[in-house]
């Protein structure tokens, strides 16, 4: 009888000990879908955890955010028409800045983890990388995409 | 098992003759097979999947010419980083921007034989930045960056017939040495009669200093000595960290069967260079300049591409030339193999290969012995120190052959014994053997985690055989080499794990992983590469003729090329694919090969760019692919080169994405 508790509380240890690390998330904000915020399922899930205030398009980081998109972006996405990812040039009249920059900053979060991030993995089939690209860079690939939706 | 072994210790003491007879009069009966019971020997060693090791280790390819990386305890195979041989597995050689490291004053050299890995120090203690290795046979030296674990720079040394002392470094990496192996006549191509061997030929000691921002090497000056074999080289540390040593072999200046004719002399010597005080002279302008024909080859920029410069003199030393002494020779017994300085800098351990002793000389008293001119003659000039001077022990009864010695920190050298197959561990104390252990089979260098610093770290020791014989499952007459990983923080060692490795593991560096893994790059940066074939922005993509050139400006991501369909190349174009991998994600490789190419596959890191060349020989249409598994539609990731005749009239385009 003695035996056996100690064999329990043995294997008990064993599960709490082995079962506690080894599953790290690359996500910023891990979670699975069902639990998301109402936050996080209008604007993404990711390092931008609240609104960003984007003011008045600024033309030199619209400059910045073009050059970037072209060095790291442009091999995936067209502005018109789908290719290995879906075309951006309205991207902005349907997400939120919030989600398209979190989309670019967490991207394997969001399909992991995001339903729509999910929808469009199933879609396209090629998981978006991430492509080293900061907060404030992103807000200007986001100021791109605002001025191109605006004025083309 | 036991039985098995001492059939093959048998087998190896009655191959070696007369030798081996005395080596078992000597030392008796080898020692038991010890090992730790089983289960904590595996227990040491266990690393769980996702965990990293403790210790980086570095080992020598030997006769692969490259550096292979290991994990410690576990013994994981972590990557082979290509150095002196061309890697078709990586197109390390292959590619455009690679195969200027390959140049040398003999034309590009595809391979080479690398023995010692030394990693940069400071303060006398590994620090991480590079780590440097020697091309024995077309003597060299590379740099190996240890943020990208790439070969950046090798140079070659001139003057030199065989770099085997080579490529340590000083306490504070202020210089990096190398030293002829065989002596040759110094002059350029001279055709003279090998038994003129005494009057043409000489001995050359290199000092390459290295820039401390970038790790640039420079050879500063050479030395010129007599011509005997200079076989191994250490730096000194704290009170000694001025000089460096060097052993020496055939002081009898024999030029055919070596075997017999430079094993005559009792003694030969070890040669103490005050670096310090050389490289002084040659500031005060004592050096001679010398015409000497030698390349350097190093990356320019942040991660372009290699280039080569062909340097045409150097400056040597000669000791006669100069009134003062800044080197000396210590007798030491007898072809004595290593040369290694204890933790504290005073005592200087000599391997007599053919002695019966382990002779260690003390720094200190080398120093006496220099103000008190207590000198035994002179050769060319040099002072020959008397030995009773010097020495200050003898390390009785250390087996047959022993080579190569390192530390514990905590007054125990353990030496490698080649001829009796063991690792001795001695007092610093009282030079007495205080245990033995086996080595299977064979062993040369051996290495202690930090062992040859100022600060050791007694936890392991890898031995560095040369035979494996019955240890693994055999895959035929030529086996692979293997390592010994044996515990050392108890007071007596313990056999933890066996394991084979590439070419001949030949000298070893460990490094604690804290003190590098942080600063490992993940990618490059596109932002800095400077590649001047690169393309930053799939835009840019394009193929451009200059005659018979073809430039294909070309970019990938997962999973494509851009461009992927090319018509109008030609036969007699050289076509170069300049790749630039746009992708920024950590491990996301592409590659890239064409059929027929006469060329290796080229893998492109993240944010790289590399150039393969391609000479098409035959008209048709040529599919080329991704050769890294990249992703989920990496079959898809491919493309078409259409090649028509010389004289045919089909424009030059280019395209992607339009069927």
């Amino acid at each position: 009888m003695q035996m056996k508790t100690i064999l329990t509380a043995l294997i008990a240890t064993l599960f709490l000990v082995s079962c506690g690390n080894g599953n790290h998330d690359v996500s910023d904000d891990p979670g699975d879908s069902d639990g998301l915020t109402d936050f996080q399922l209008e604007h993404g899930i990711g390092p931008v955890t609240e609104r960003v205030d984007l003011g008045e398009i600024d033309p030199a980081r619209v400059e910045e955010g073009r050059s970037i998109f072209r060095m790291k972006c442009e091999a995936c996405h067209n502005m018109e028409g789908r290719m290995v990812g879906p075309a951006l040039g309205d991207v902005m009249e349907s997400r939120s800045p919030e989600f398209v920059m979190n989309f670019i900053l967490n991207p394997s979060g969001m399909t992991r983890e995001h339903p729509e991030g999910q929808r469009l993995l199933q879609e396209y089939m090629t998981p978006m990388p991430f492509q080293n690209v900061t907060r404030e860079e992103a807000k200007a690939i986001v100021d791109y995409l605002r001025d191109y939706a605006e004025n083309q | 098992m036991k039985t098995e072994k001492s059939r093959i210790l048998r087998g190896m003491f009655f191959g070696a003759g007369f030798v081996a007879l005395a080596a078992f009069l000597f030392t008796g009966c080898p020692s038991q097979d010890r090992m730790m019971d089983t289960r904590d020997a595996a227990q040491k060693v266990y690393v769980a999947p996702g965990d990293h090791d403790e210790y980086y280790a570095f080992l020598s390819g030997g006769y692969s010419g490259q550096l292979s990386v290991w994990g410690l305890p576990s013994g994981r195979f972590l990557k082979v980083v290509p150095v002196f041989s061309q890697d078709p597995e990586t197109g390390y050689g292959y590619s455009e921007e690679t195969k200027p490291l390959f140049q040398t004053s003999y034309g590009f050299i595809p391979w080479d034989d690398s023995h010692h890995p030394h990693i940069s120090q400071t303060d006398g203690d590994s620090d991480g930045r590079w780590i440097f290795i020697n091309a024995n046979n077309t003597p060299r030296i590379a740099r190996i960056d240890l943020d990208t674990f790439e070969t950046k720079e090798i140079i070659e040394l001139p003057n030199t017939g065989g770099n085997h002392a080579s490529s340590f470094v000083t306490s504070n990496t202020e210089y990096v040495i190398g030293a002829t192996r065989f002596s040759i006549p110094y002059e350029t191509d001279l055709d003279v009669a090998i038994d003129t061997y005494a009057d043409n030929f000489d001995g050359a000691l290199s000092f390459l200093s290295v820039d401390p921002d970038n790790g640039r090497m420079d050879l500063k000056f050479q030395i010129v000595v007599p011509p005997y074999h200079y076989d191994l080289g250490r730096a000194g540390k704290g009170p000694s960290a001025d000089w460096v040593f060097f052993t020496t072999y055939n002081t009898e200046l024999a030029h055919t069967m070596l075997e017999v004719n430079a094993s005559r002399n009792d003694k030969d010597y070890i040669a103490a260079v005050n670096w310090r005080r050389a490289a002084e002279l040659v500031e005060e302008g004592h050096g001679r300049t010398m015409s000497a024909e030698y390349y350097h080859n190093y990356y320019e920029g942040n991660q372009g591409y290699a280039v080569s410069n062909r340097k045409d003199e150097v400056t040597v030393l000669y000791p006669e030339d100069i009134d003062e002494n800044f080197m000396y020779f210590l007798p030491t017994p007898k072809s004595p193999h290593g040369v290694d300085i204890d933790p504290t800098g005073e005592y200087i351990v000599g391997g007599g290969k053919l002695a019966t002793v382990i002779p260690v000389h003390s720094f200190s008293r080398m120093l006496e012995a220099i103000d008190n001119e207590a000198f035994d003659g002179d050769s060319r000039g040099i002072p020959i120190l008397d030995y009773d001077a010097t020495i200050i022990g003898e390390v009785e009864d250390p087996g047959l052959g022993p080579l190569h010695t390192e530390f514990d920190g905590r007054g125990y050298a353990y030496t490698s014994v080649y001829i009796s197959s063991e690792i001795v561990k001695w007092s610093l104390d009282t030079f007495e053997v205080v245990d033995r252990i086996d080595a299977y089979y064979s062993i040369g260098h051996l290495m202690i985690t930090a062992g040859d610093n100022v600060n050791p770290e007694p936890r392991y020791m890898l031995g560095l055989t040369k035979t494996a014989k019955d240890r693994y499952l055999p895959t035929g007459p030529k086996q692979n080499h293997p390592a010994q990983l044996y515990d050392i923080s108890g007071d007596r060692m313990e056999l933890l794990l066996d394991f084979p490795t590439i070419g001949e593991p030949h000298y070893a560096q460990a490094i604690a992983a804290d003190q590098i893994k942080d600063q490992v790059k993940q990618i490059y940066e596109l932002e800095e590469n400077d590649h001047p074939n690169a393309i930053l922005g799939v835009a840019d993509n394009r193929v451009e003729r200059d005659g018979n050139n073809v430039h294909v400006y070309m970019a990938s991501v997962r999973s494509h090329f851009r461009p992927d369909n090319i018509e109008g190349i030609r036969v007699g174009d050289t076509v170069y694919f300049h790749l630039t991998n746009v992708e920024q994600e950590w491990d996301v490789v592409h590659g890239i090969a064409i059929k027929g190419a006469e060329n290796a596959e080229i893998l492109v890191a993240p944010g790289q760019t590399k150039t393969l060349k391609w000479e098409p020989q035959r008209t048709g249409i040529y599919p080329f692919y991704c050769t890294a598994f990249c992703s989920a539609l990496h079959q898809e990731m491919q493309g078409y080169v259409r090649v028509s005749a010389a004289d045919a009239d089909v424009p030059l385009t280019w395209r992607t994405g339009t069927n």
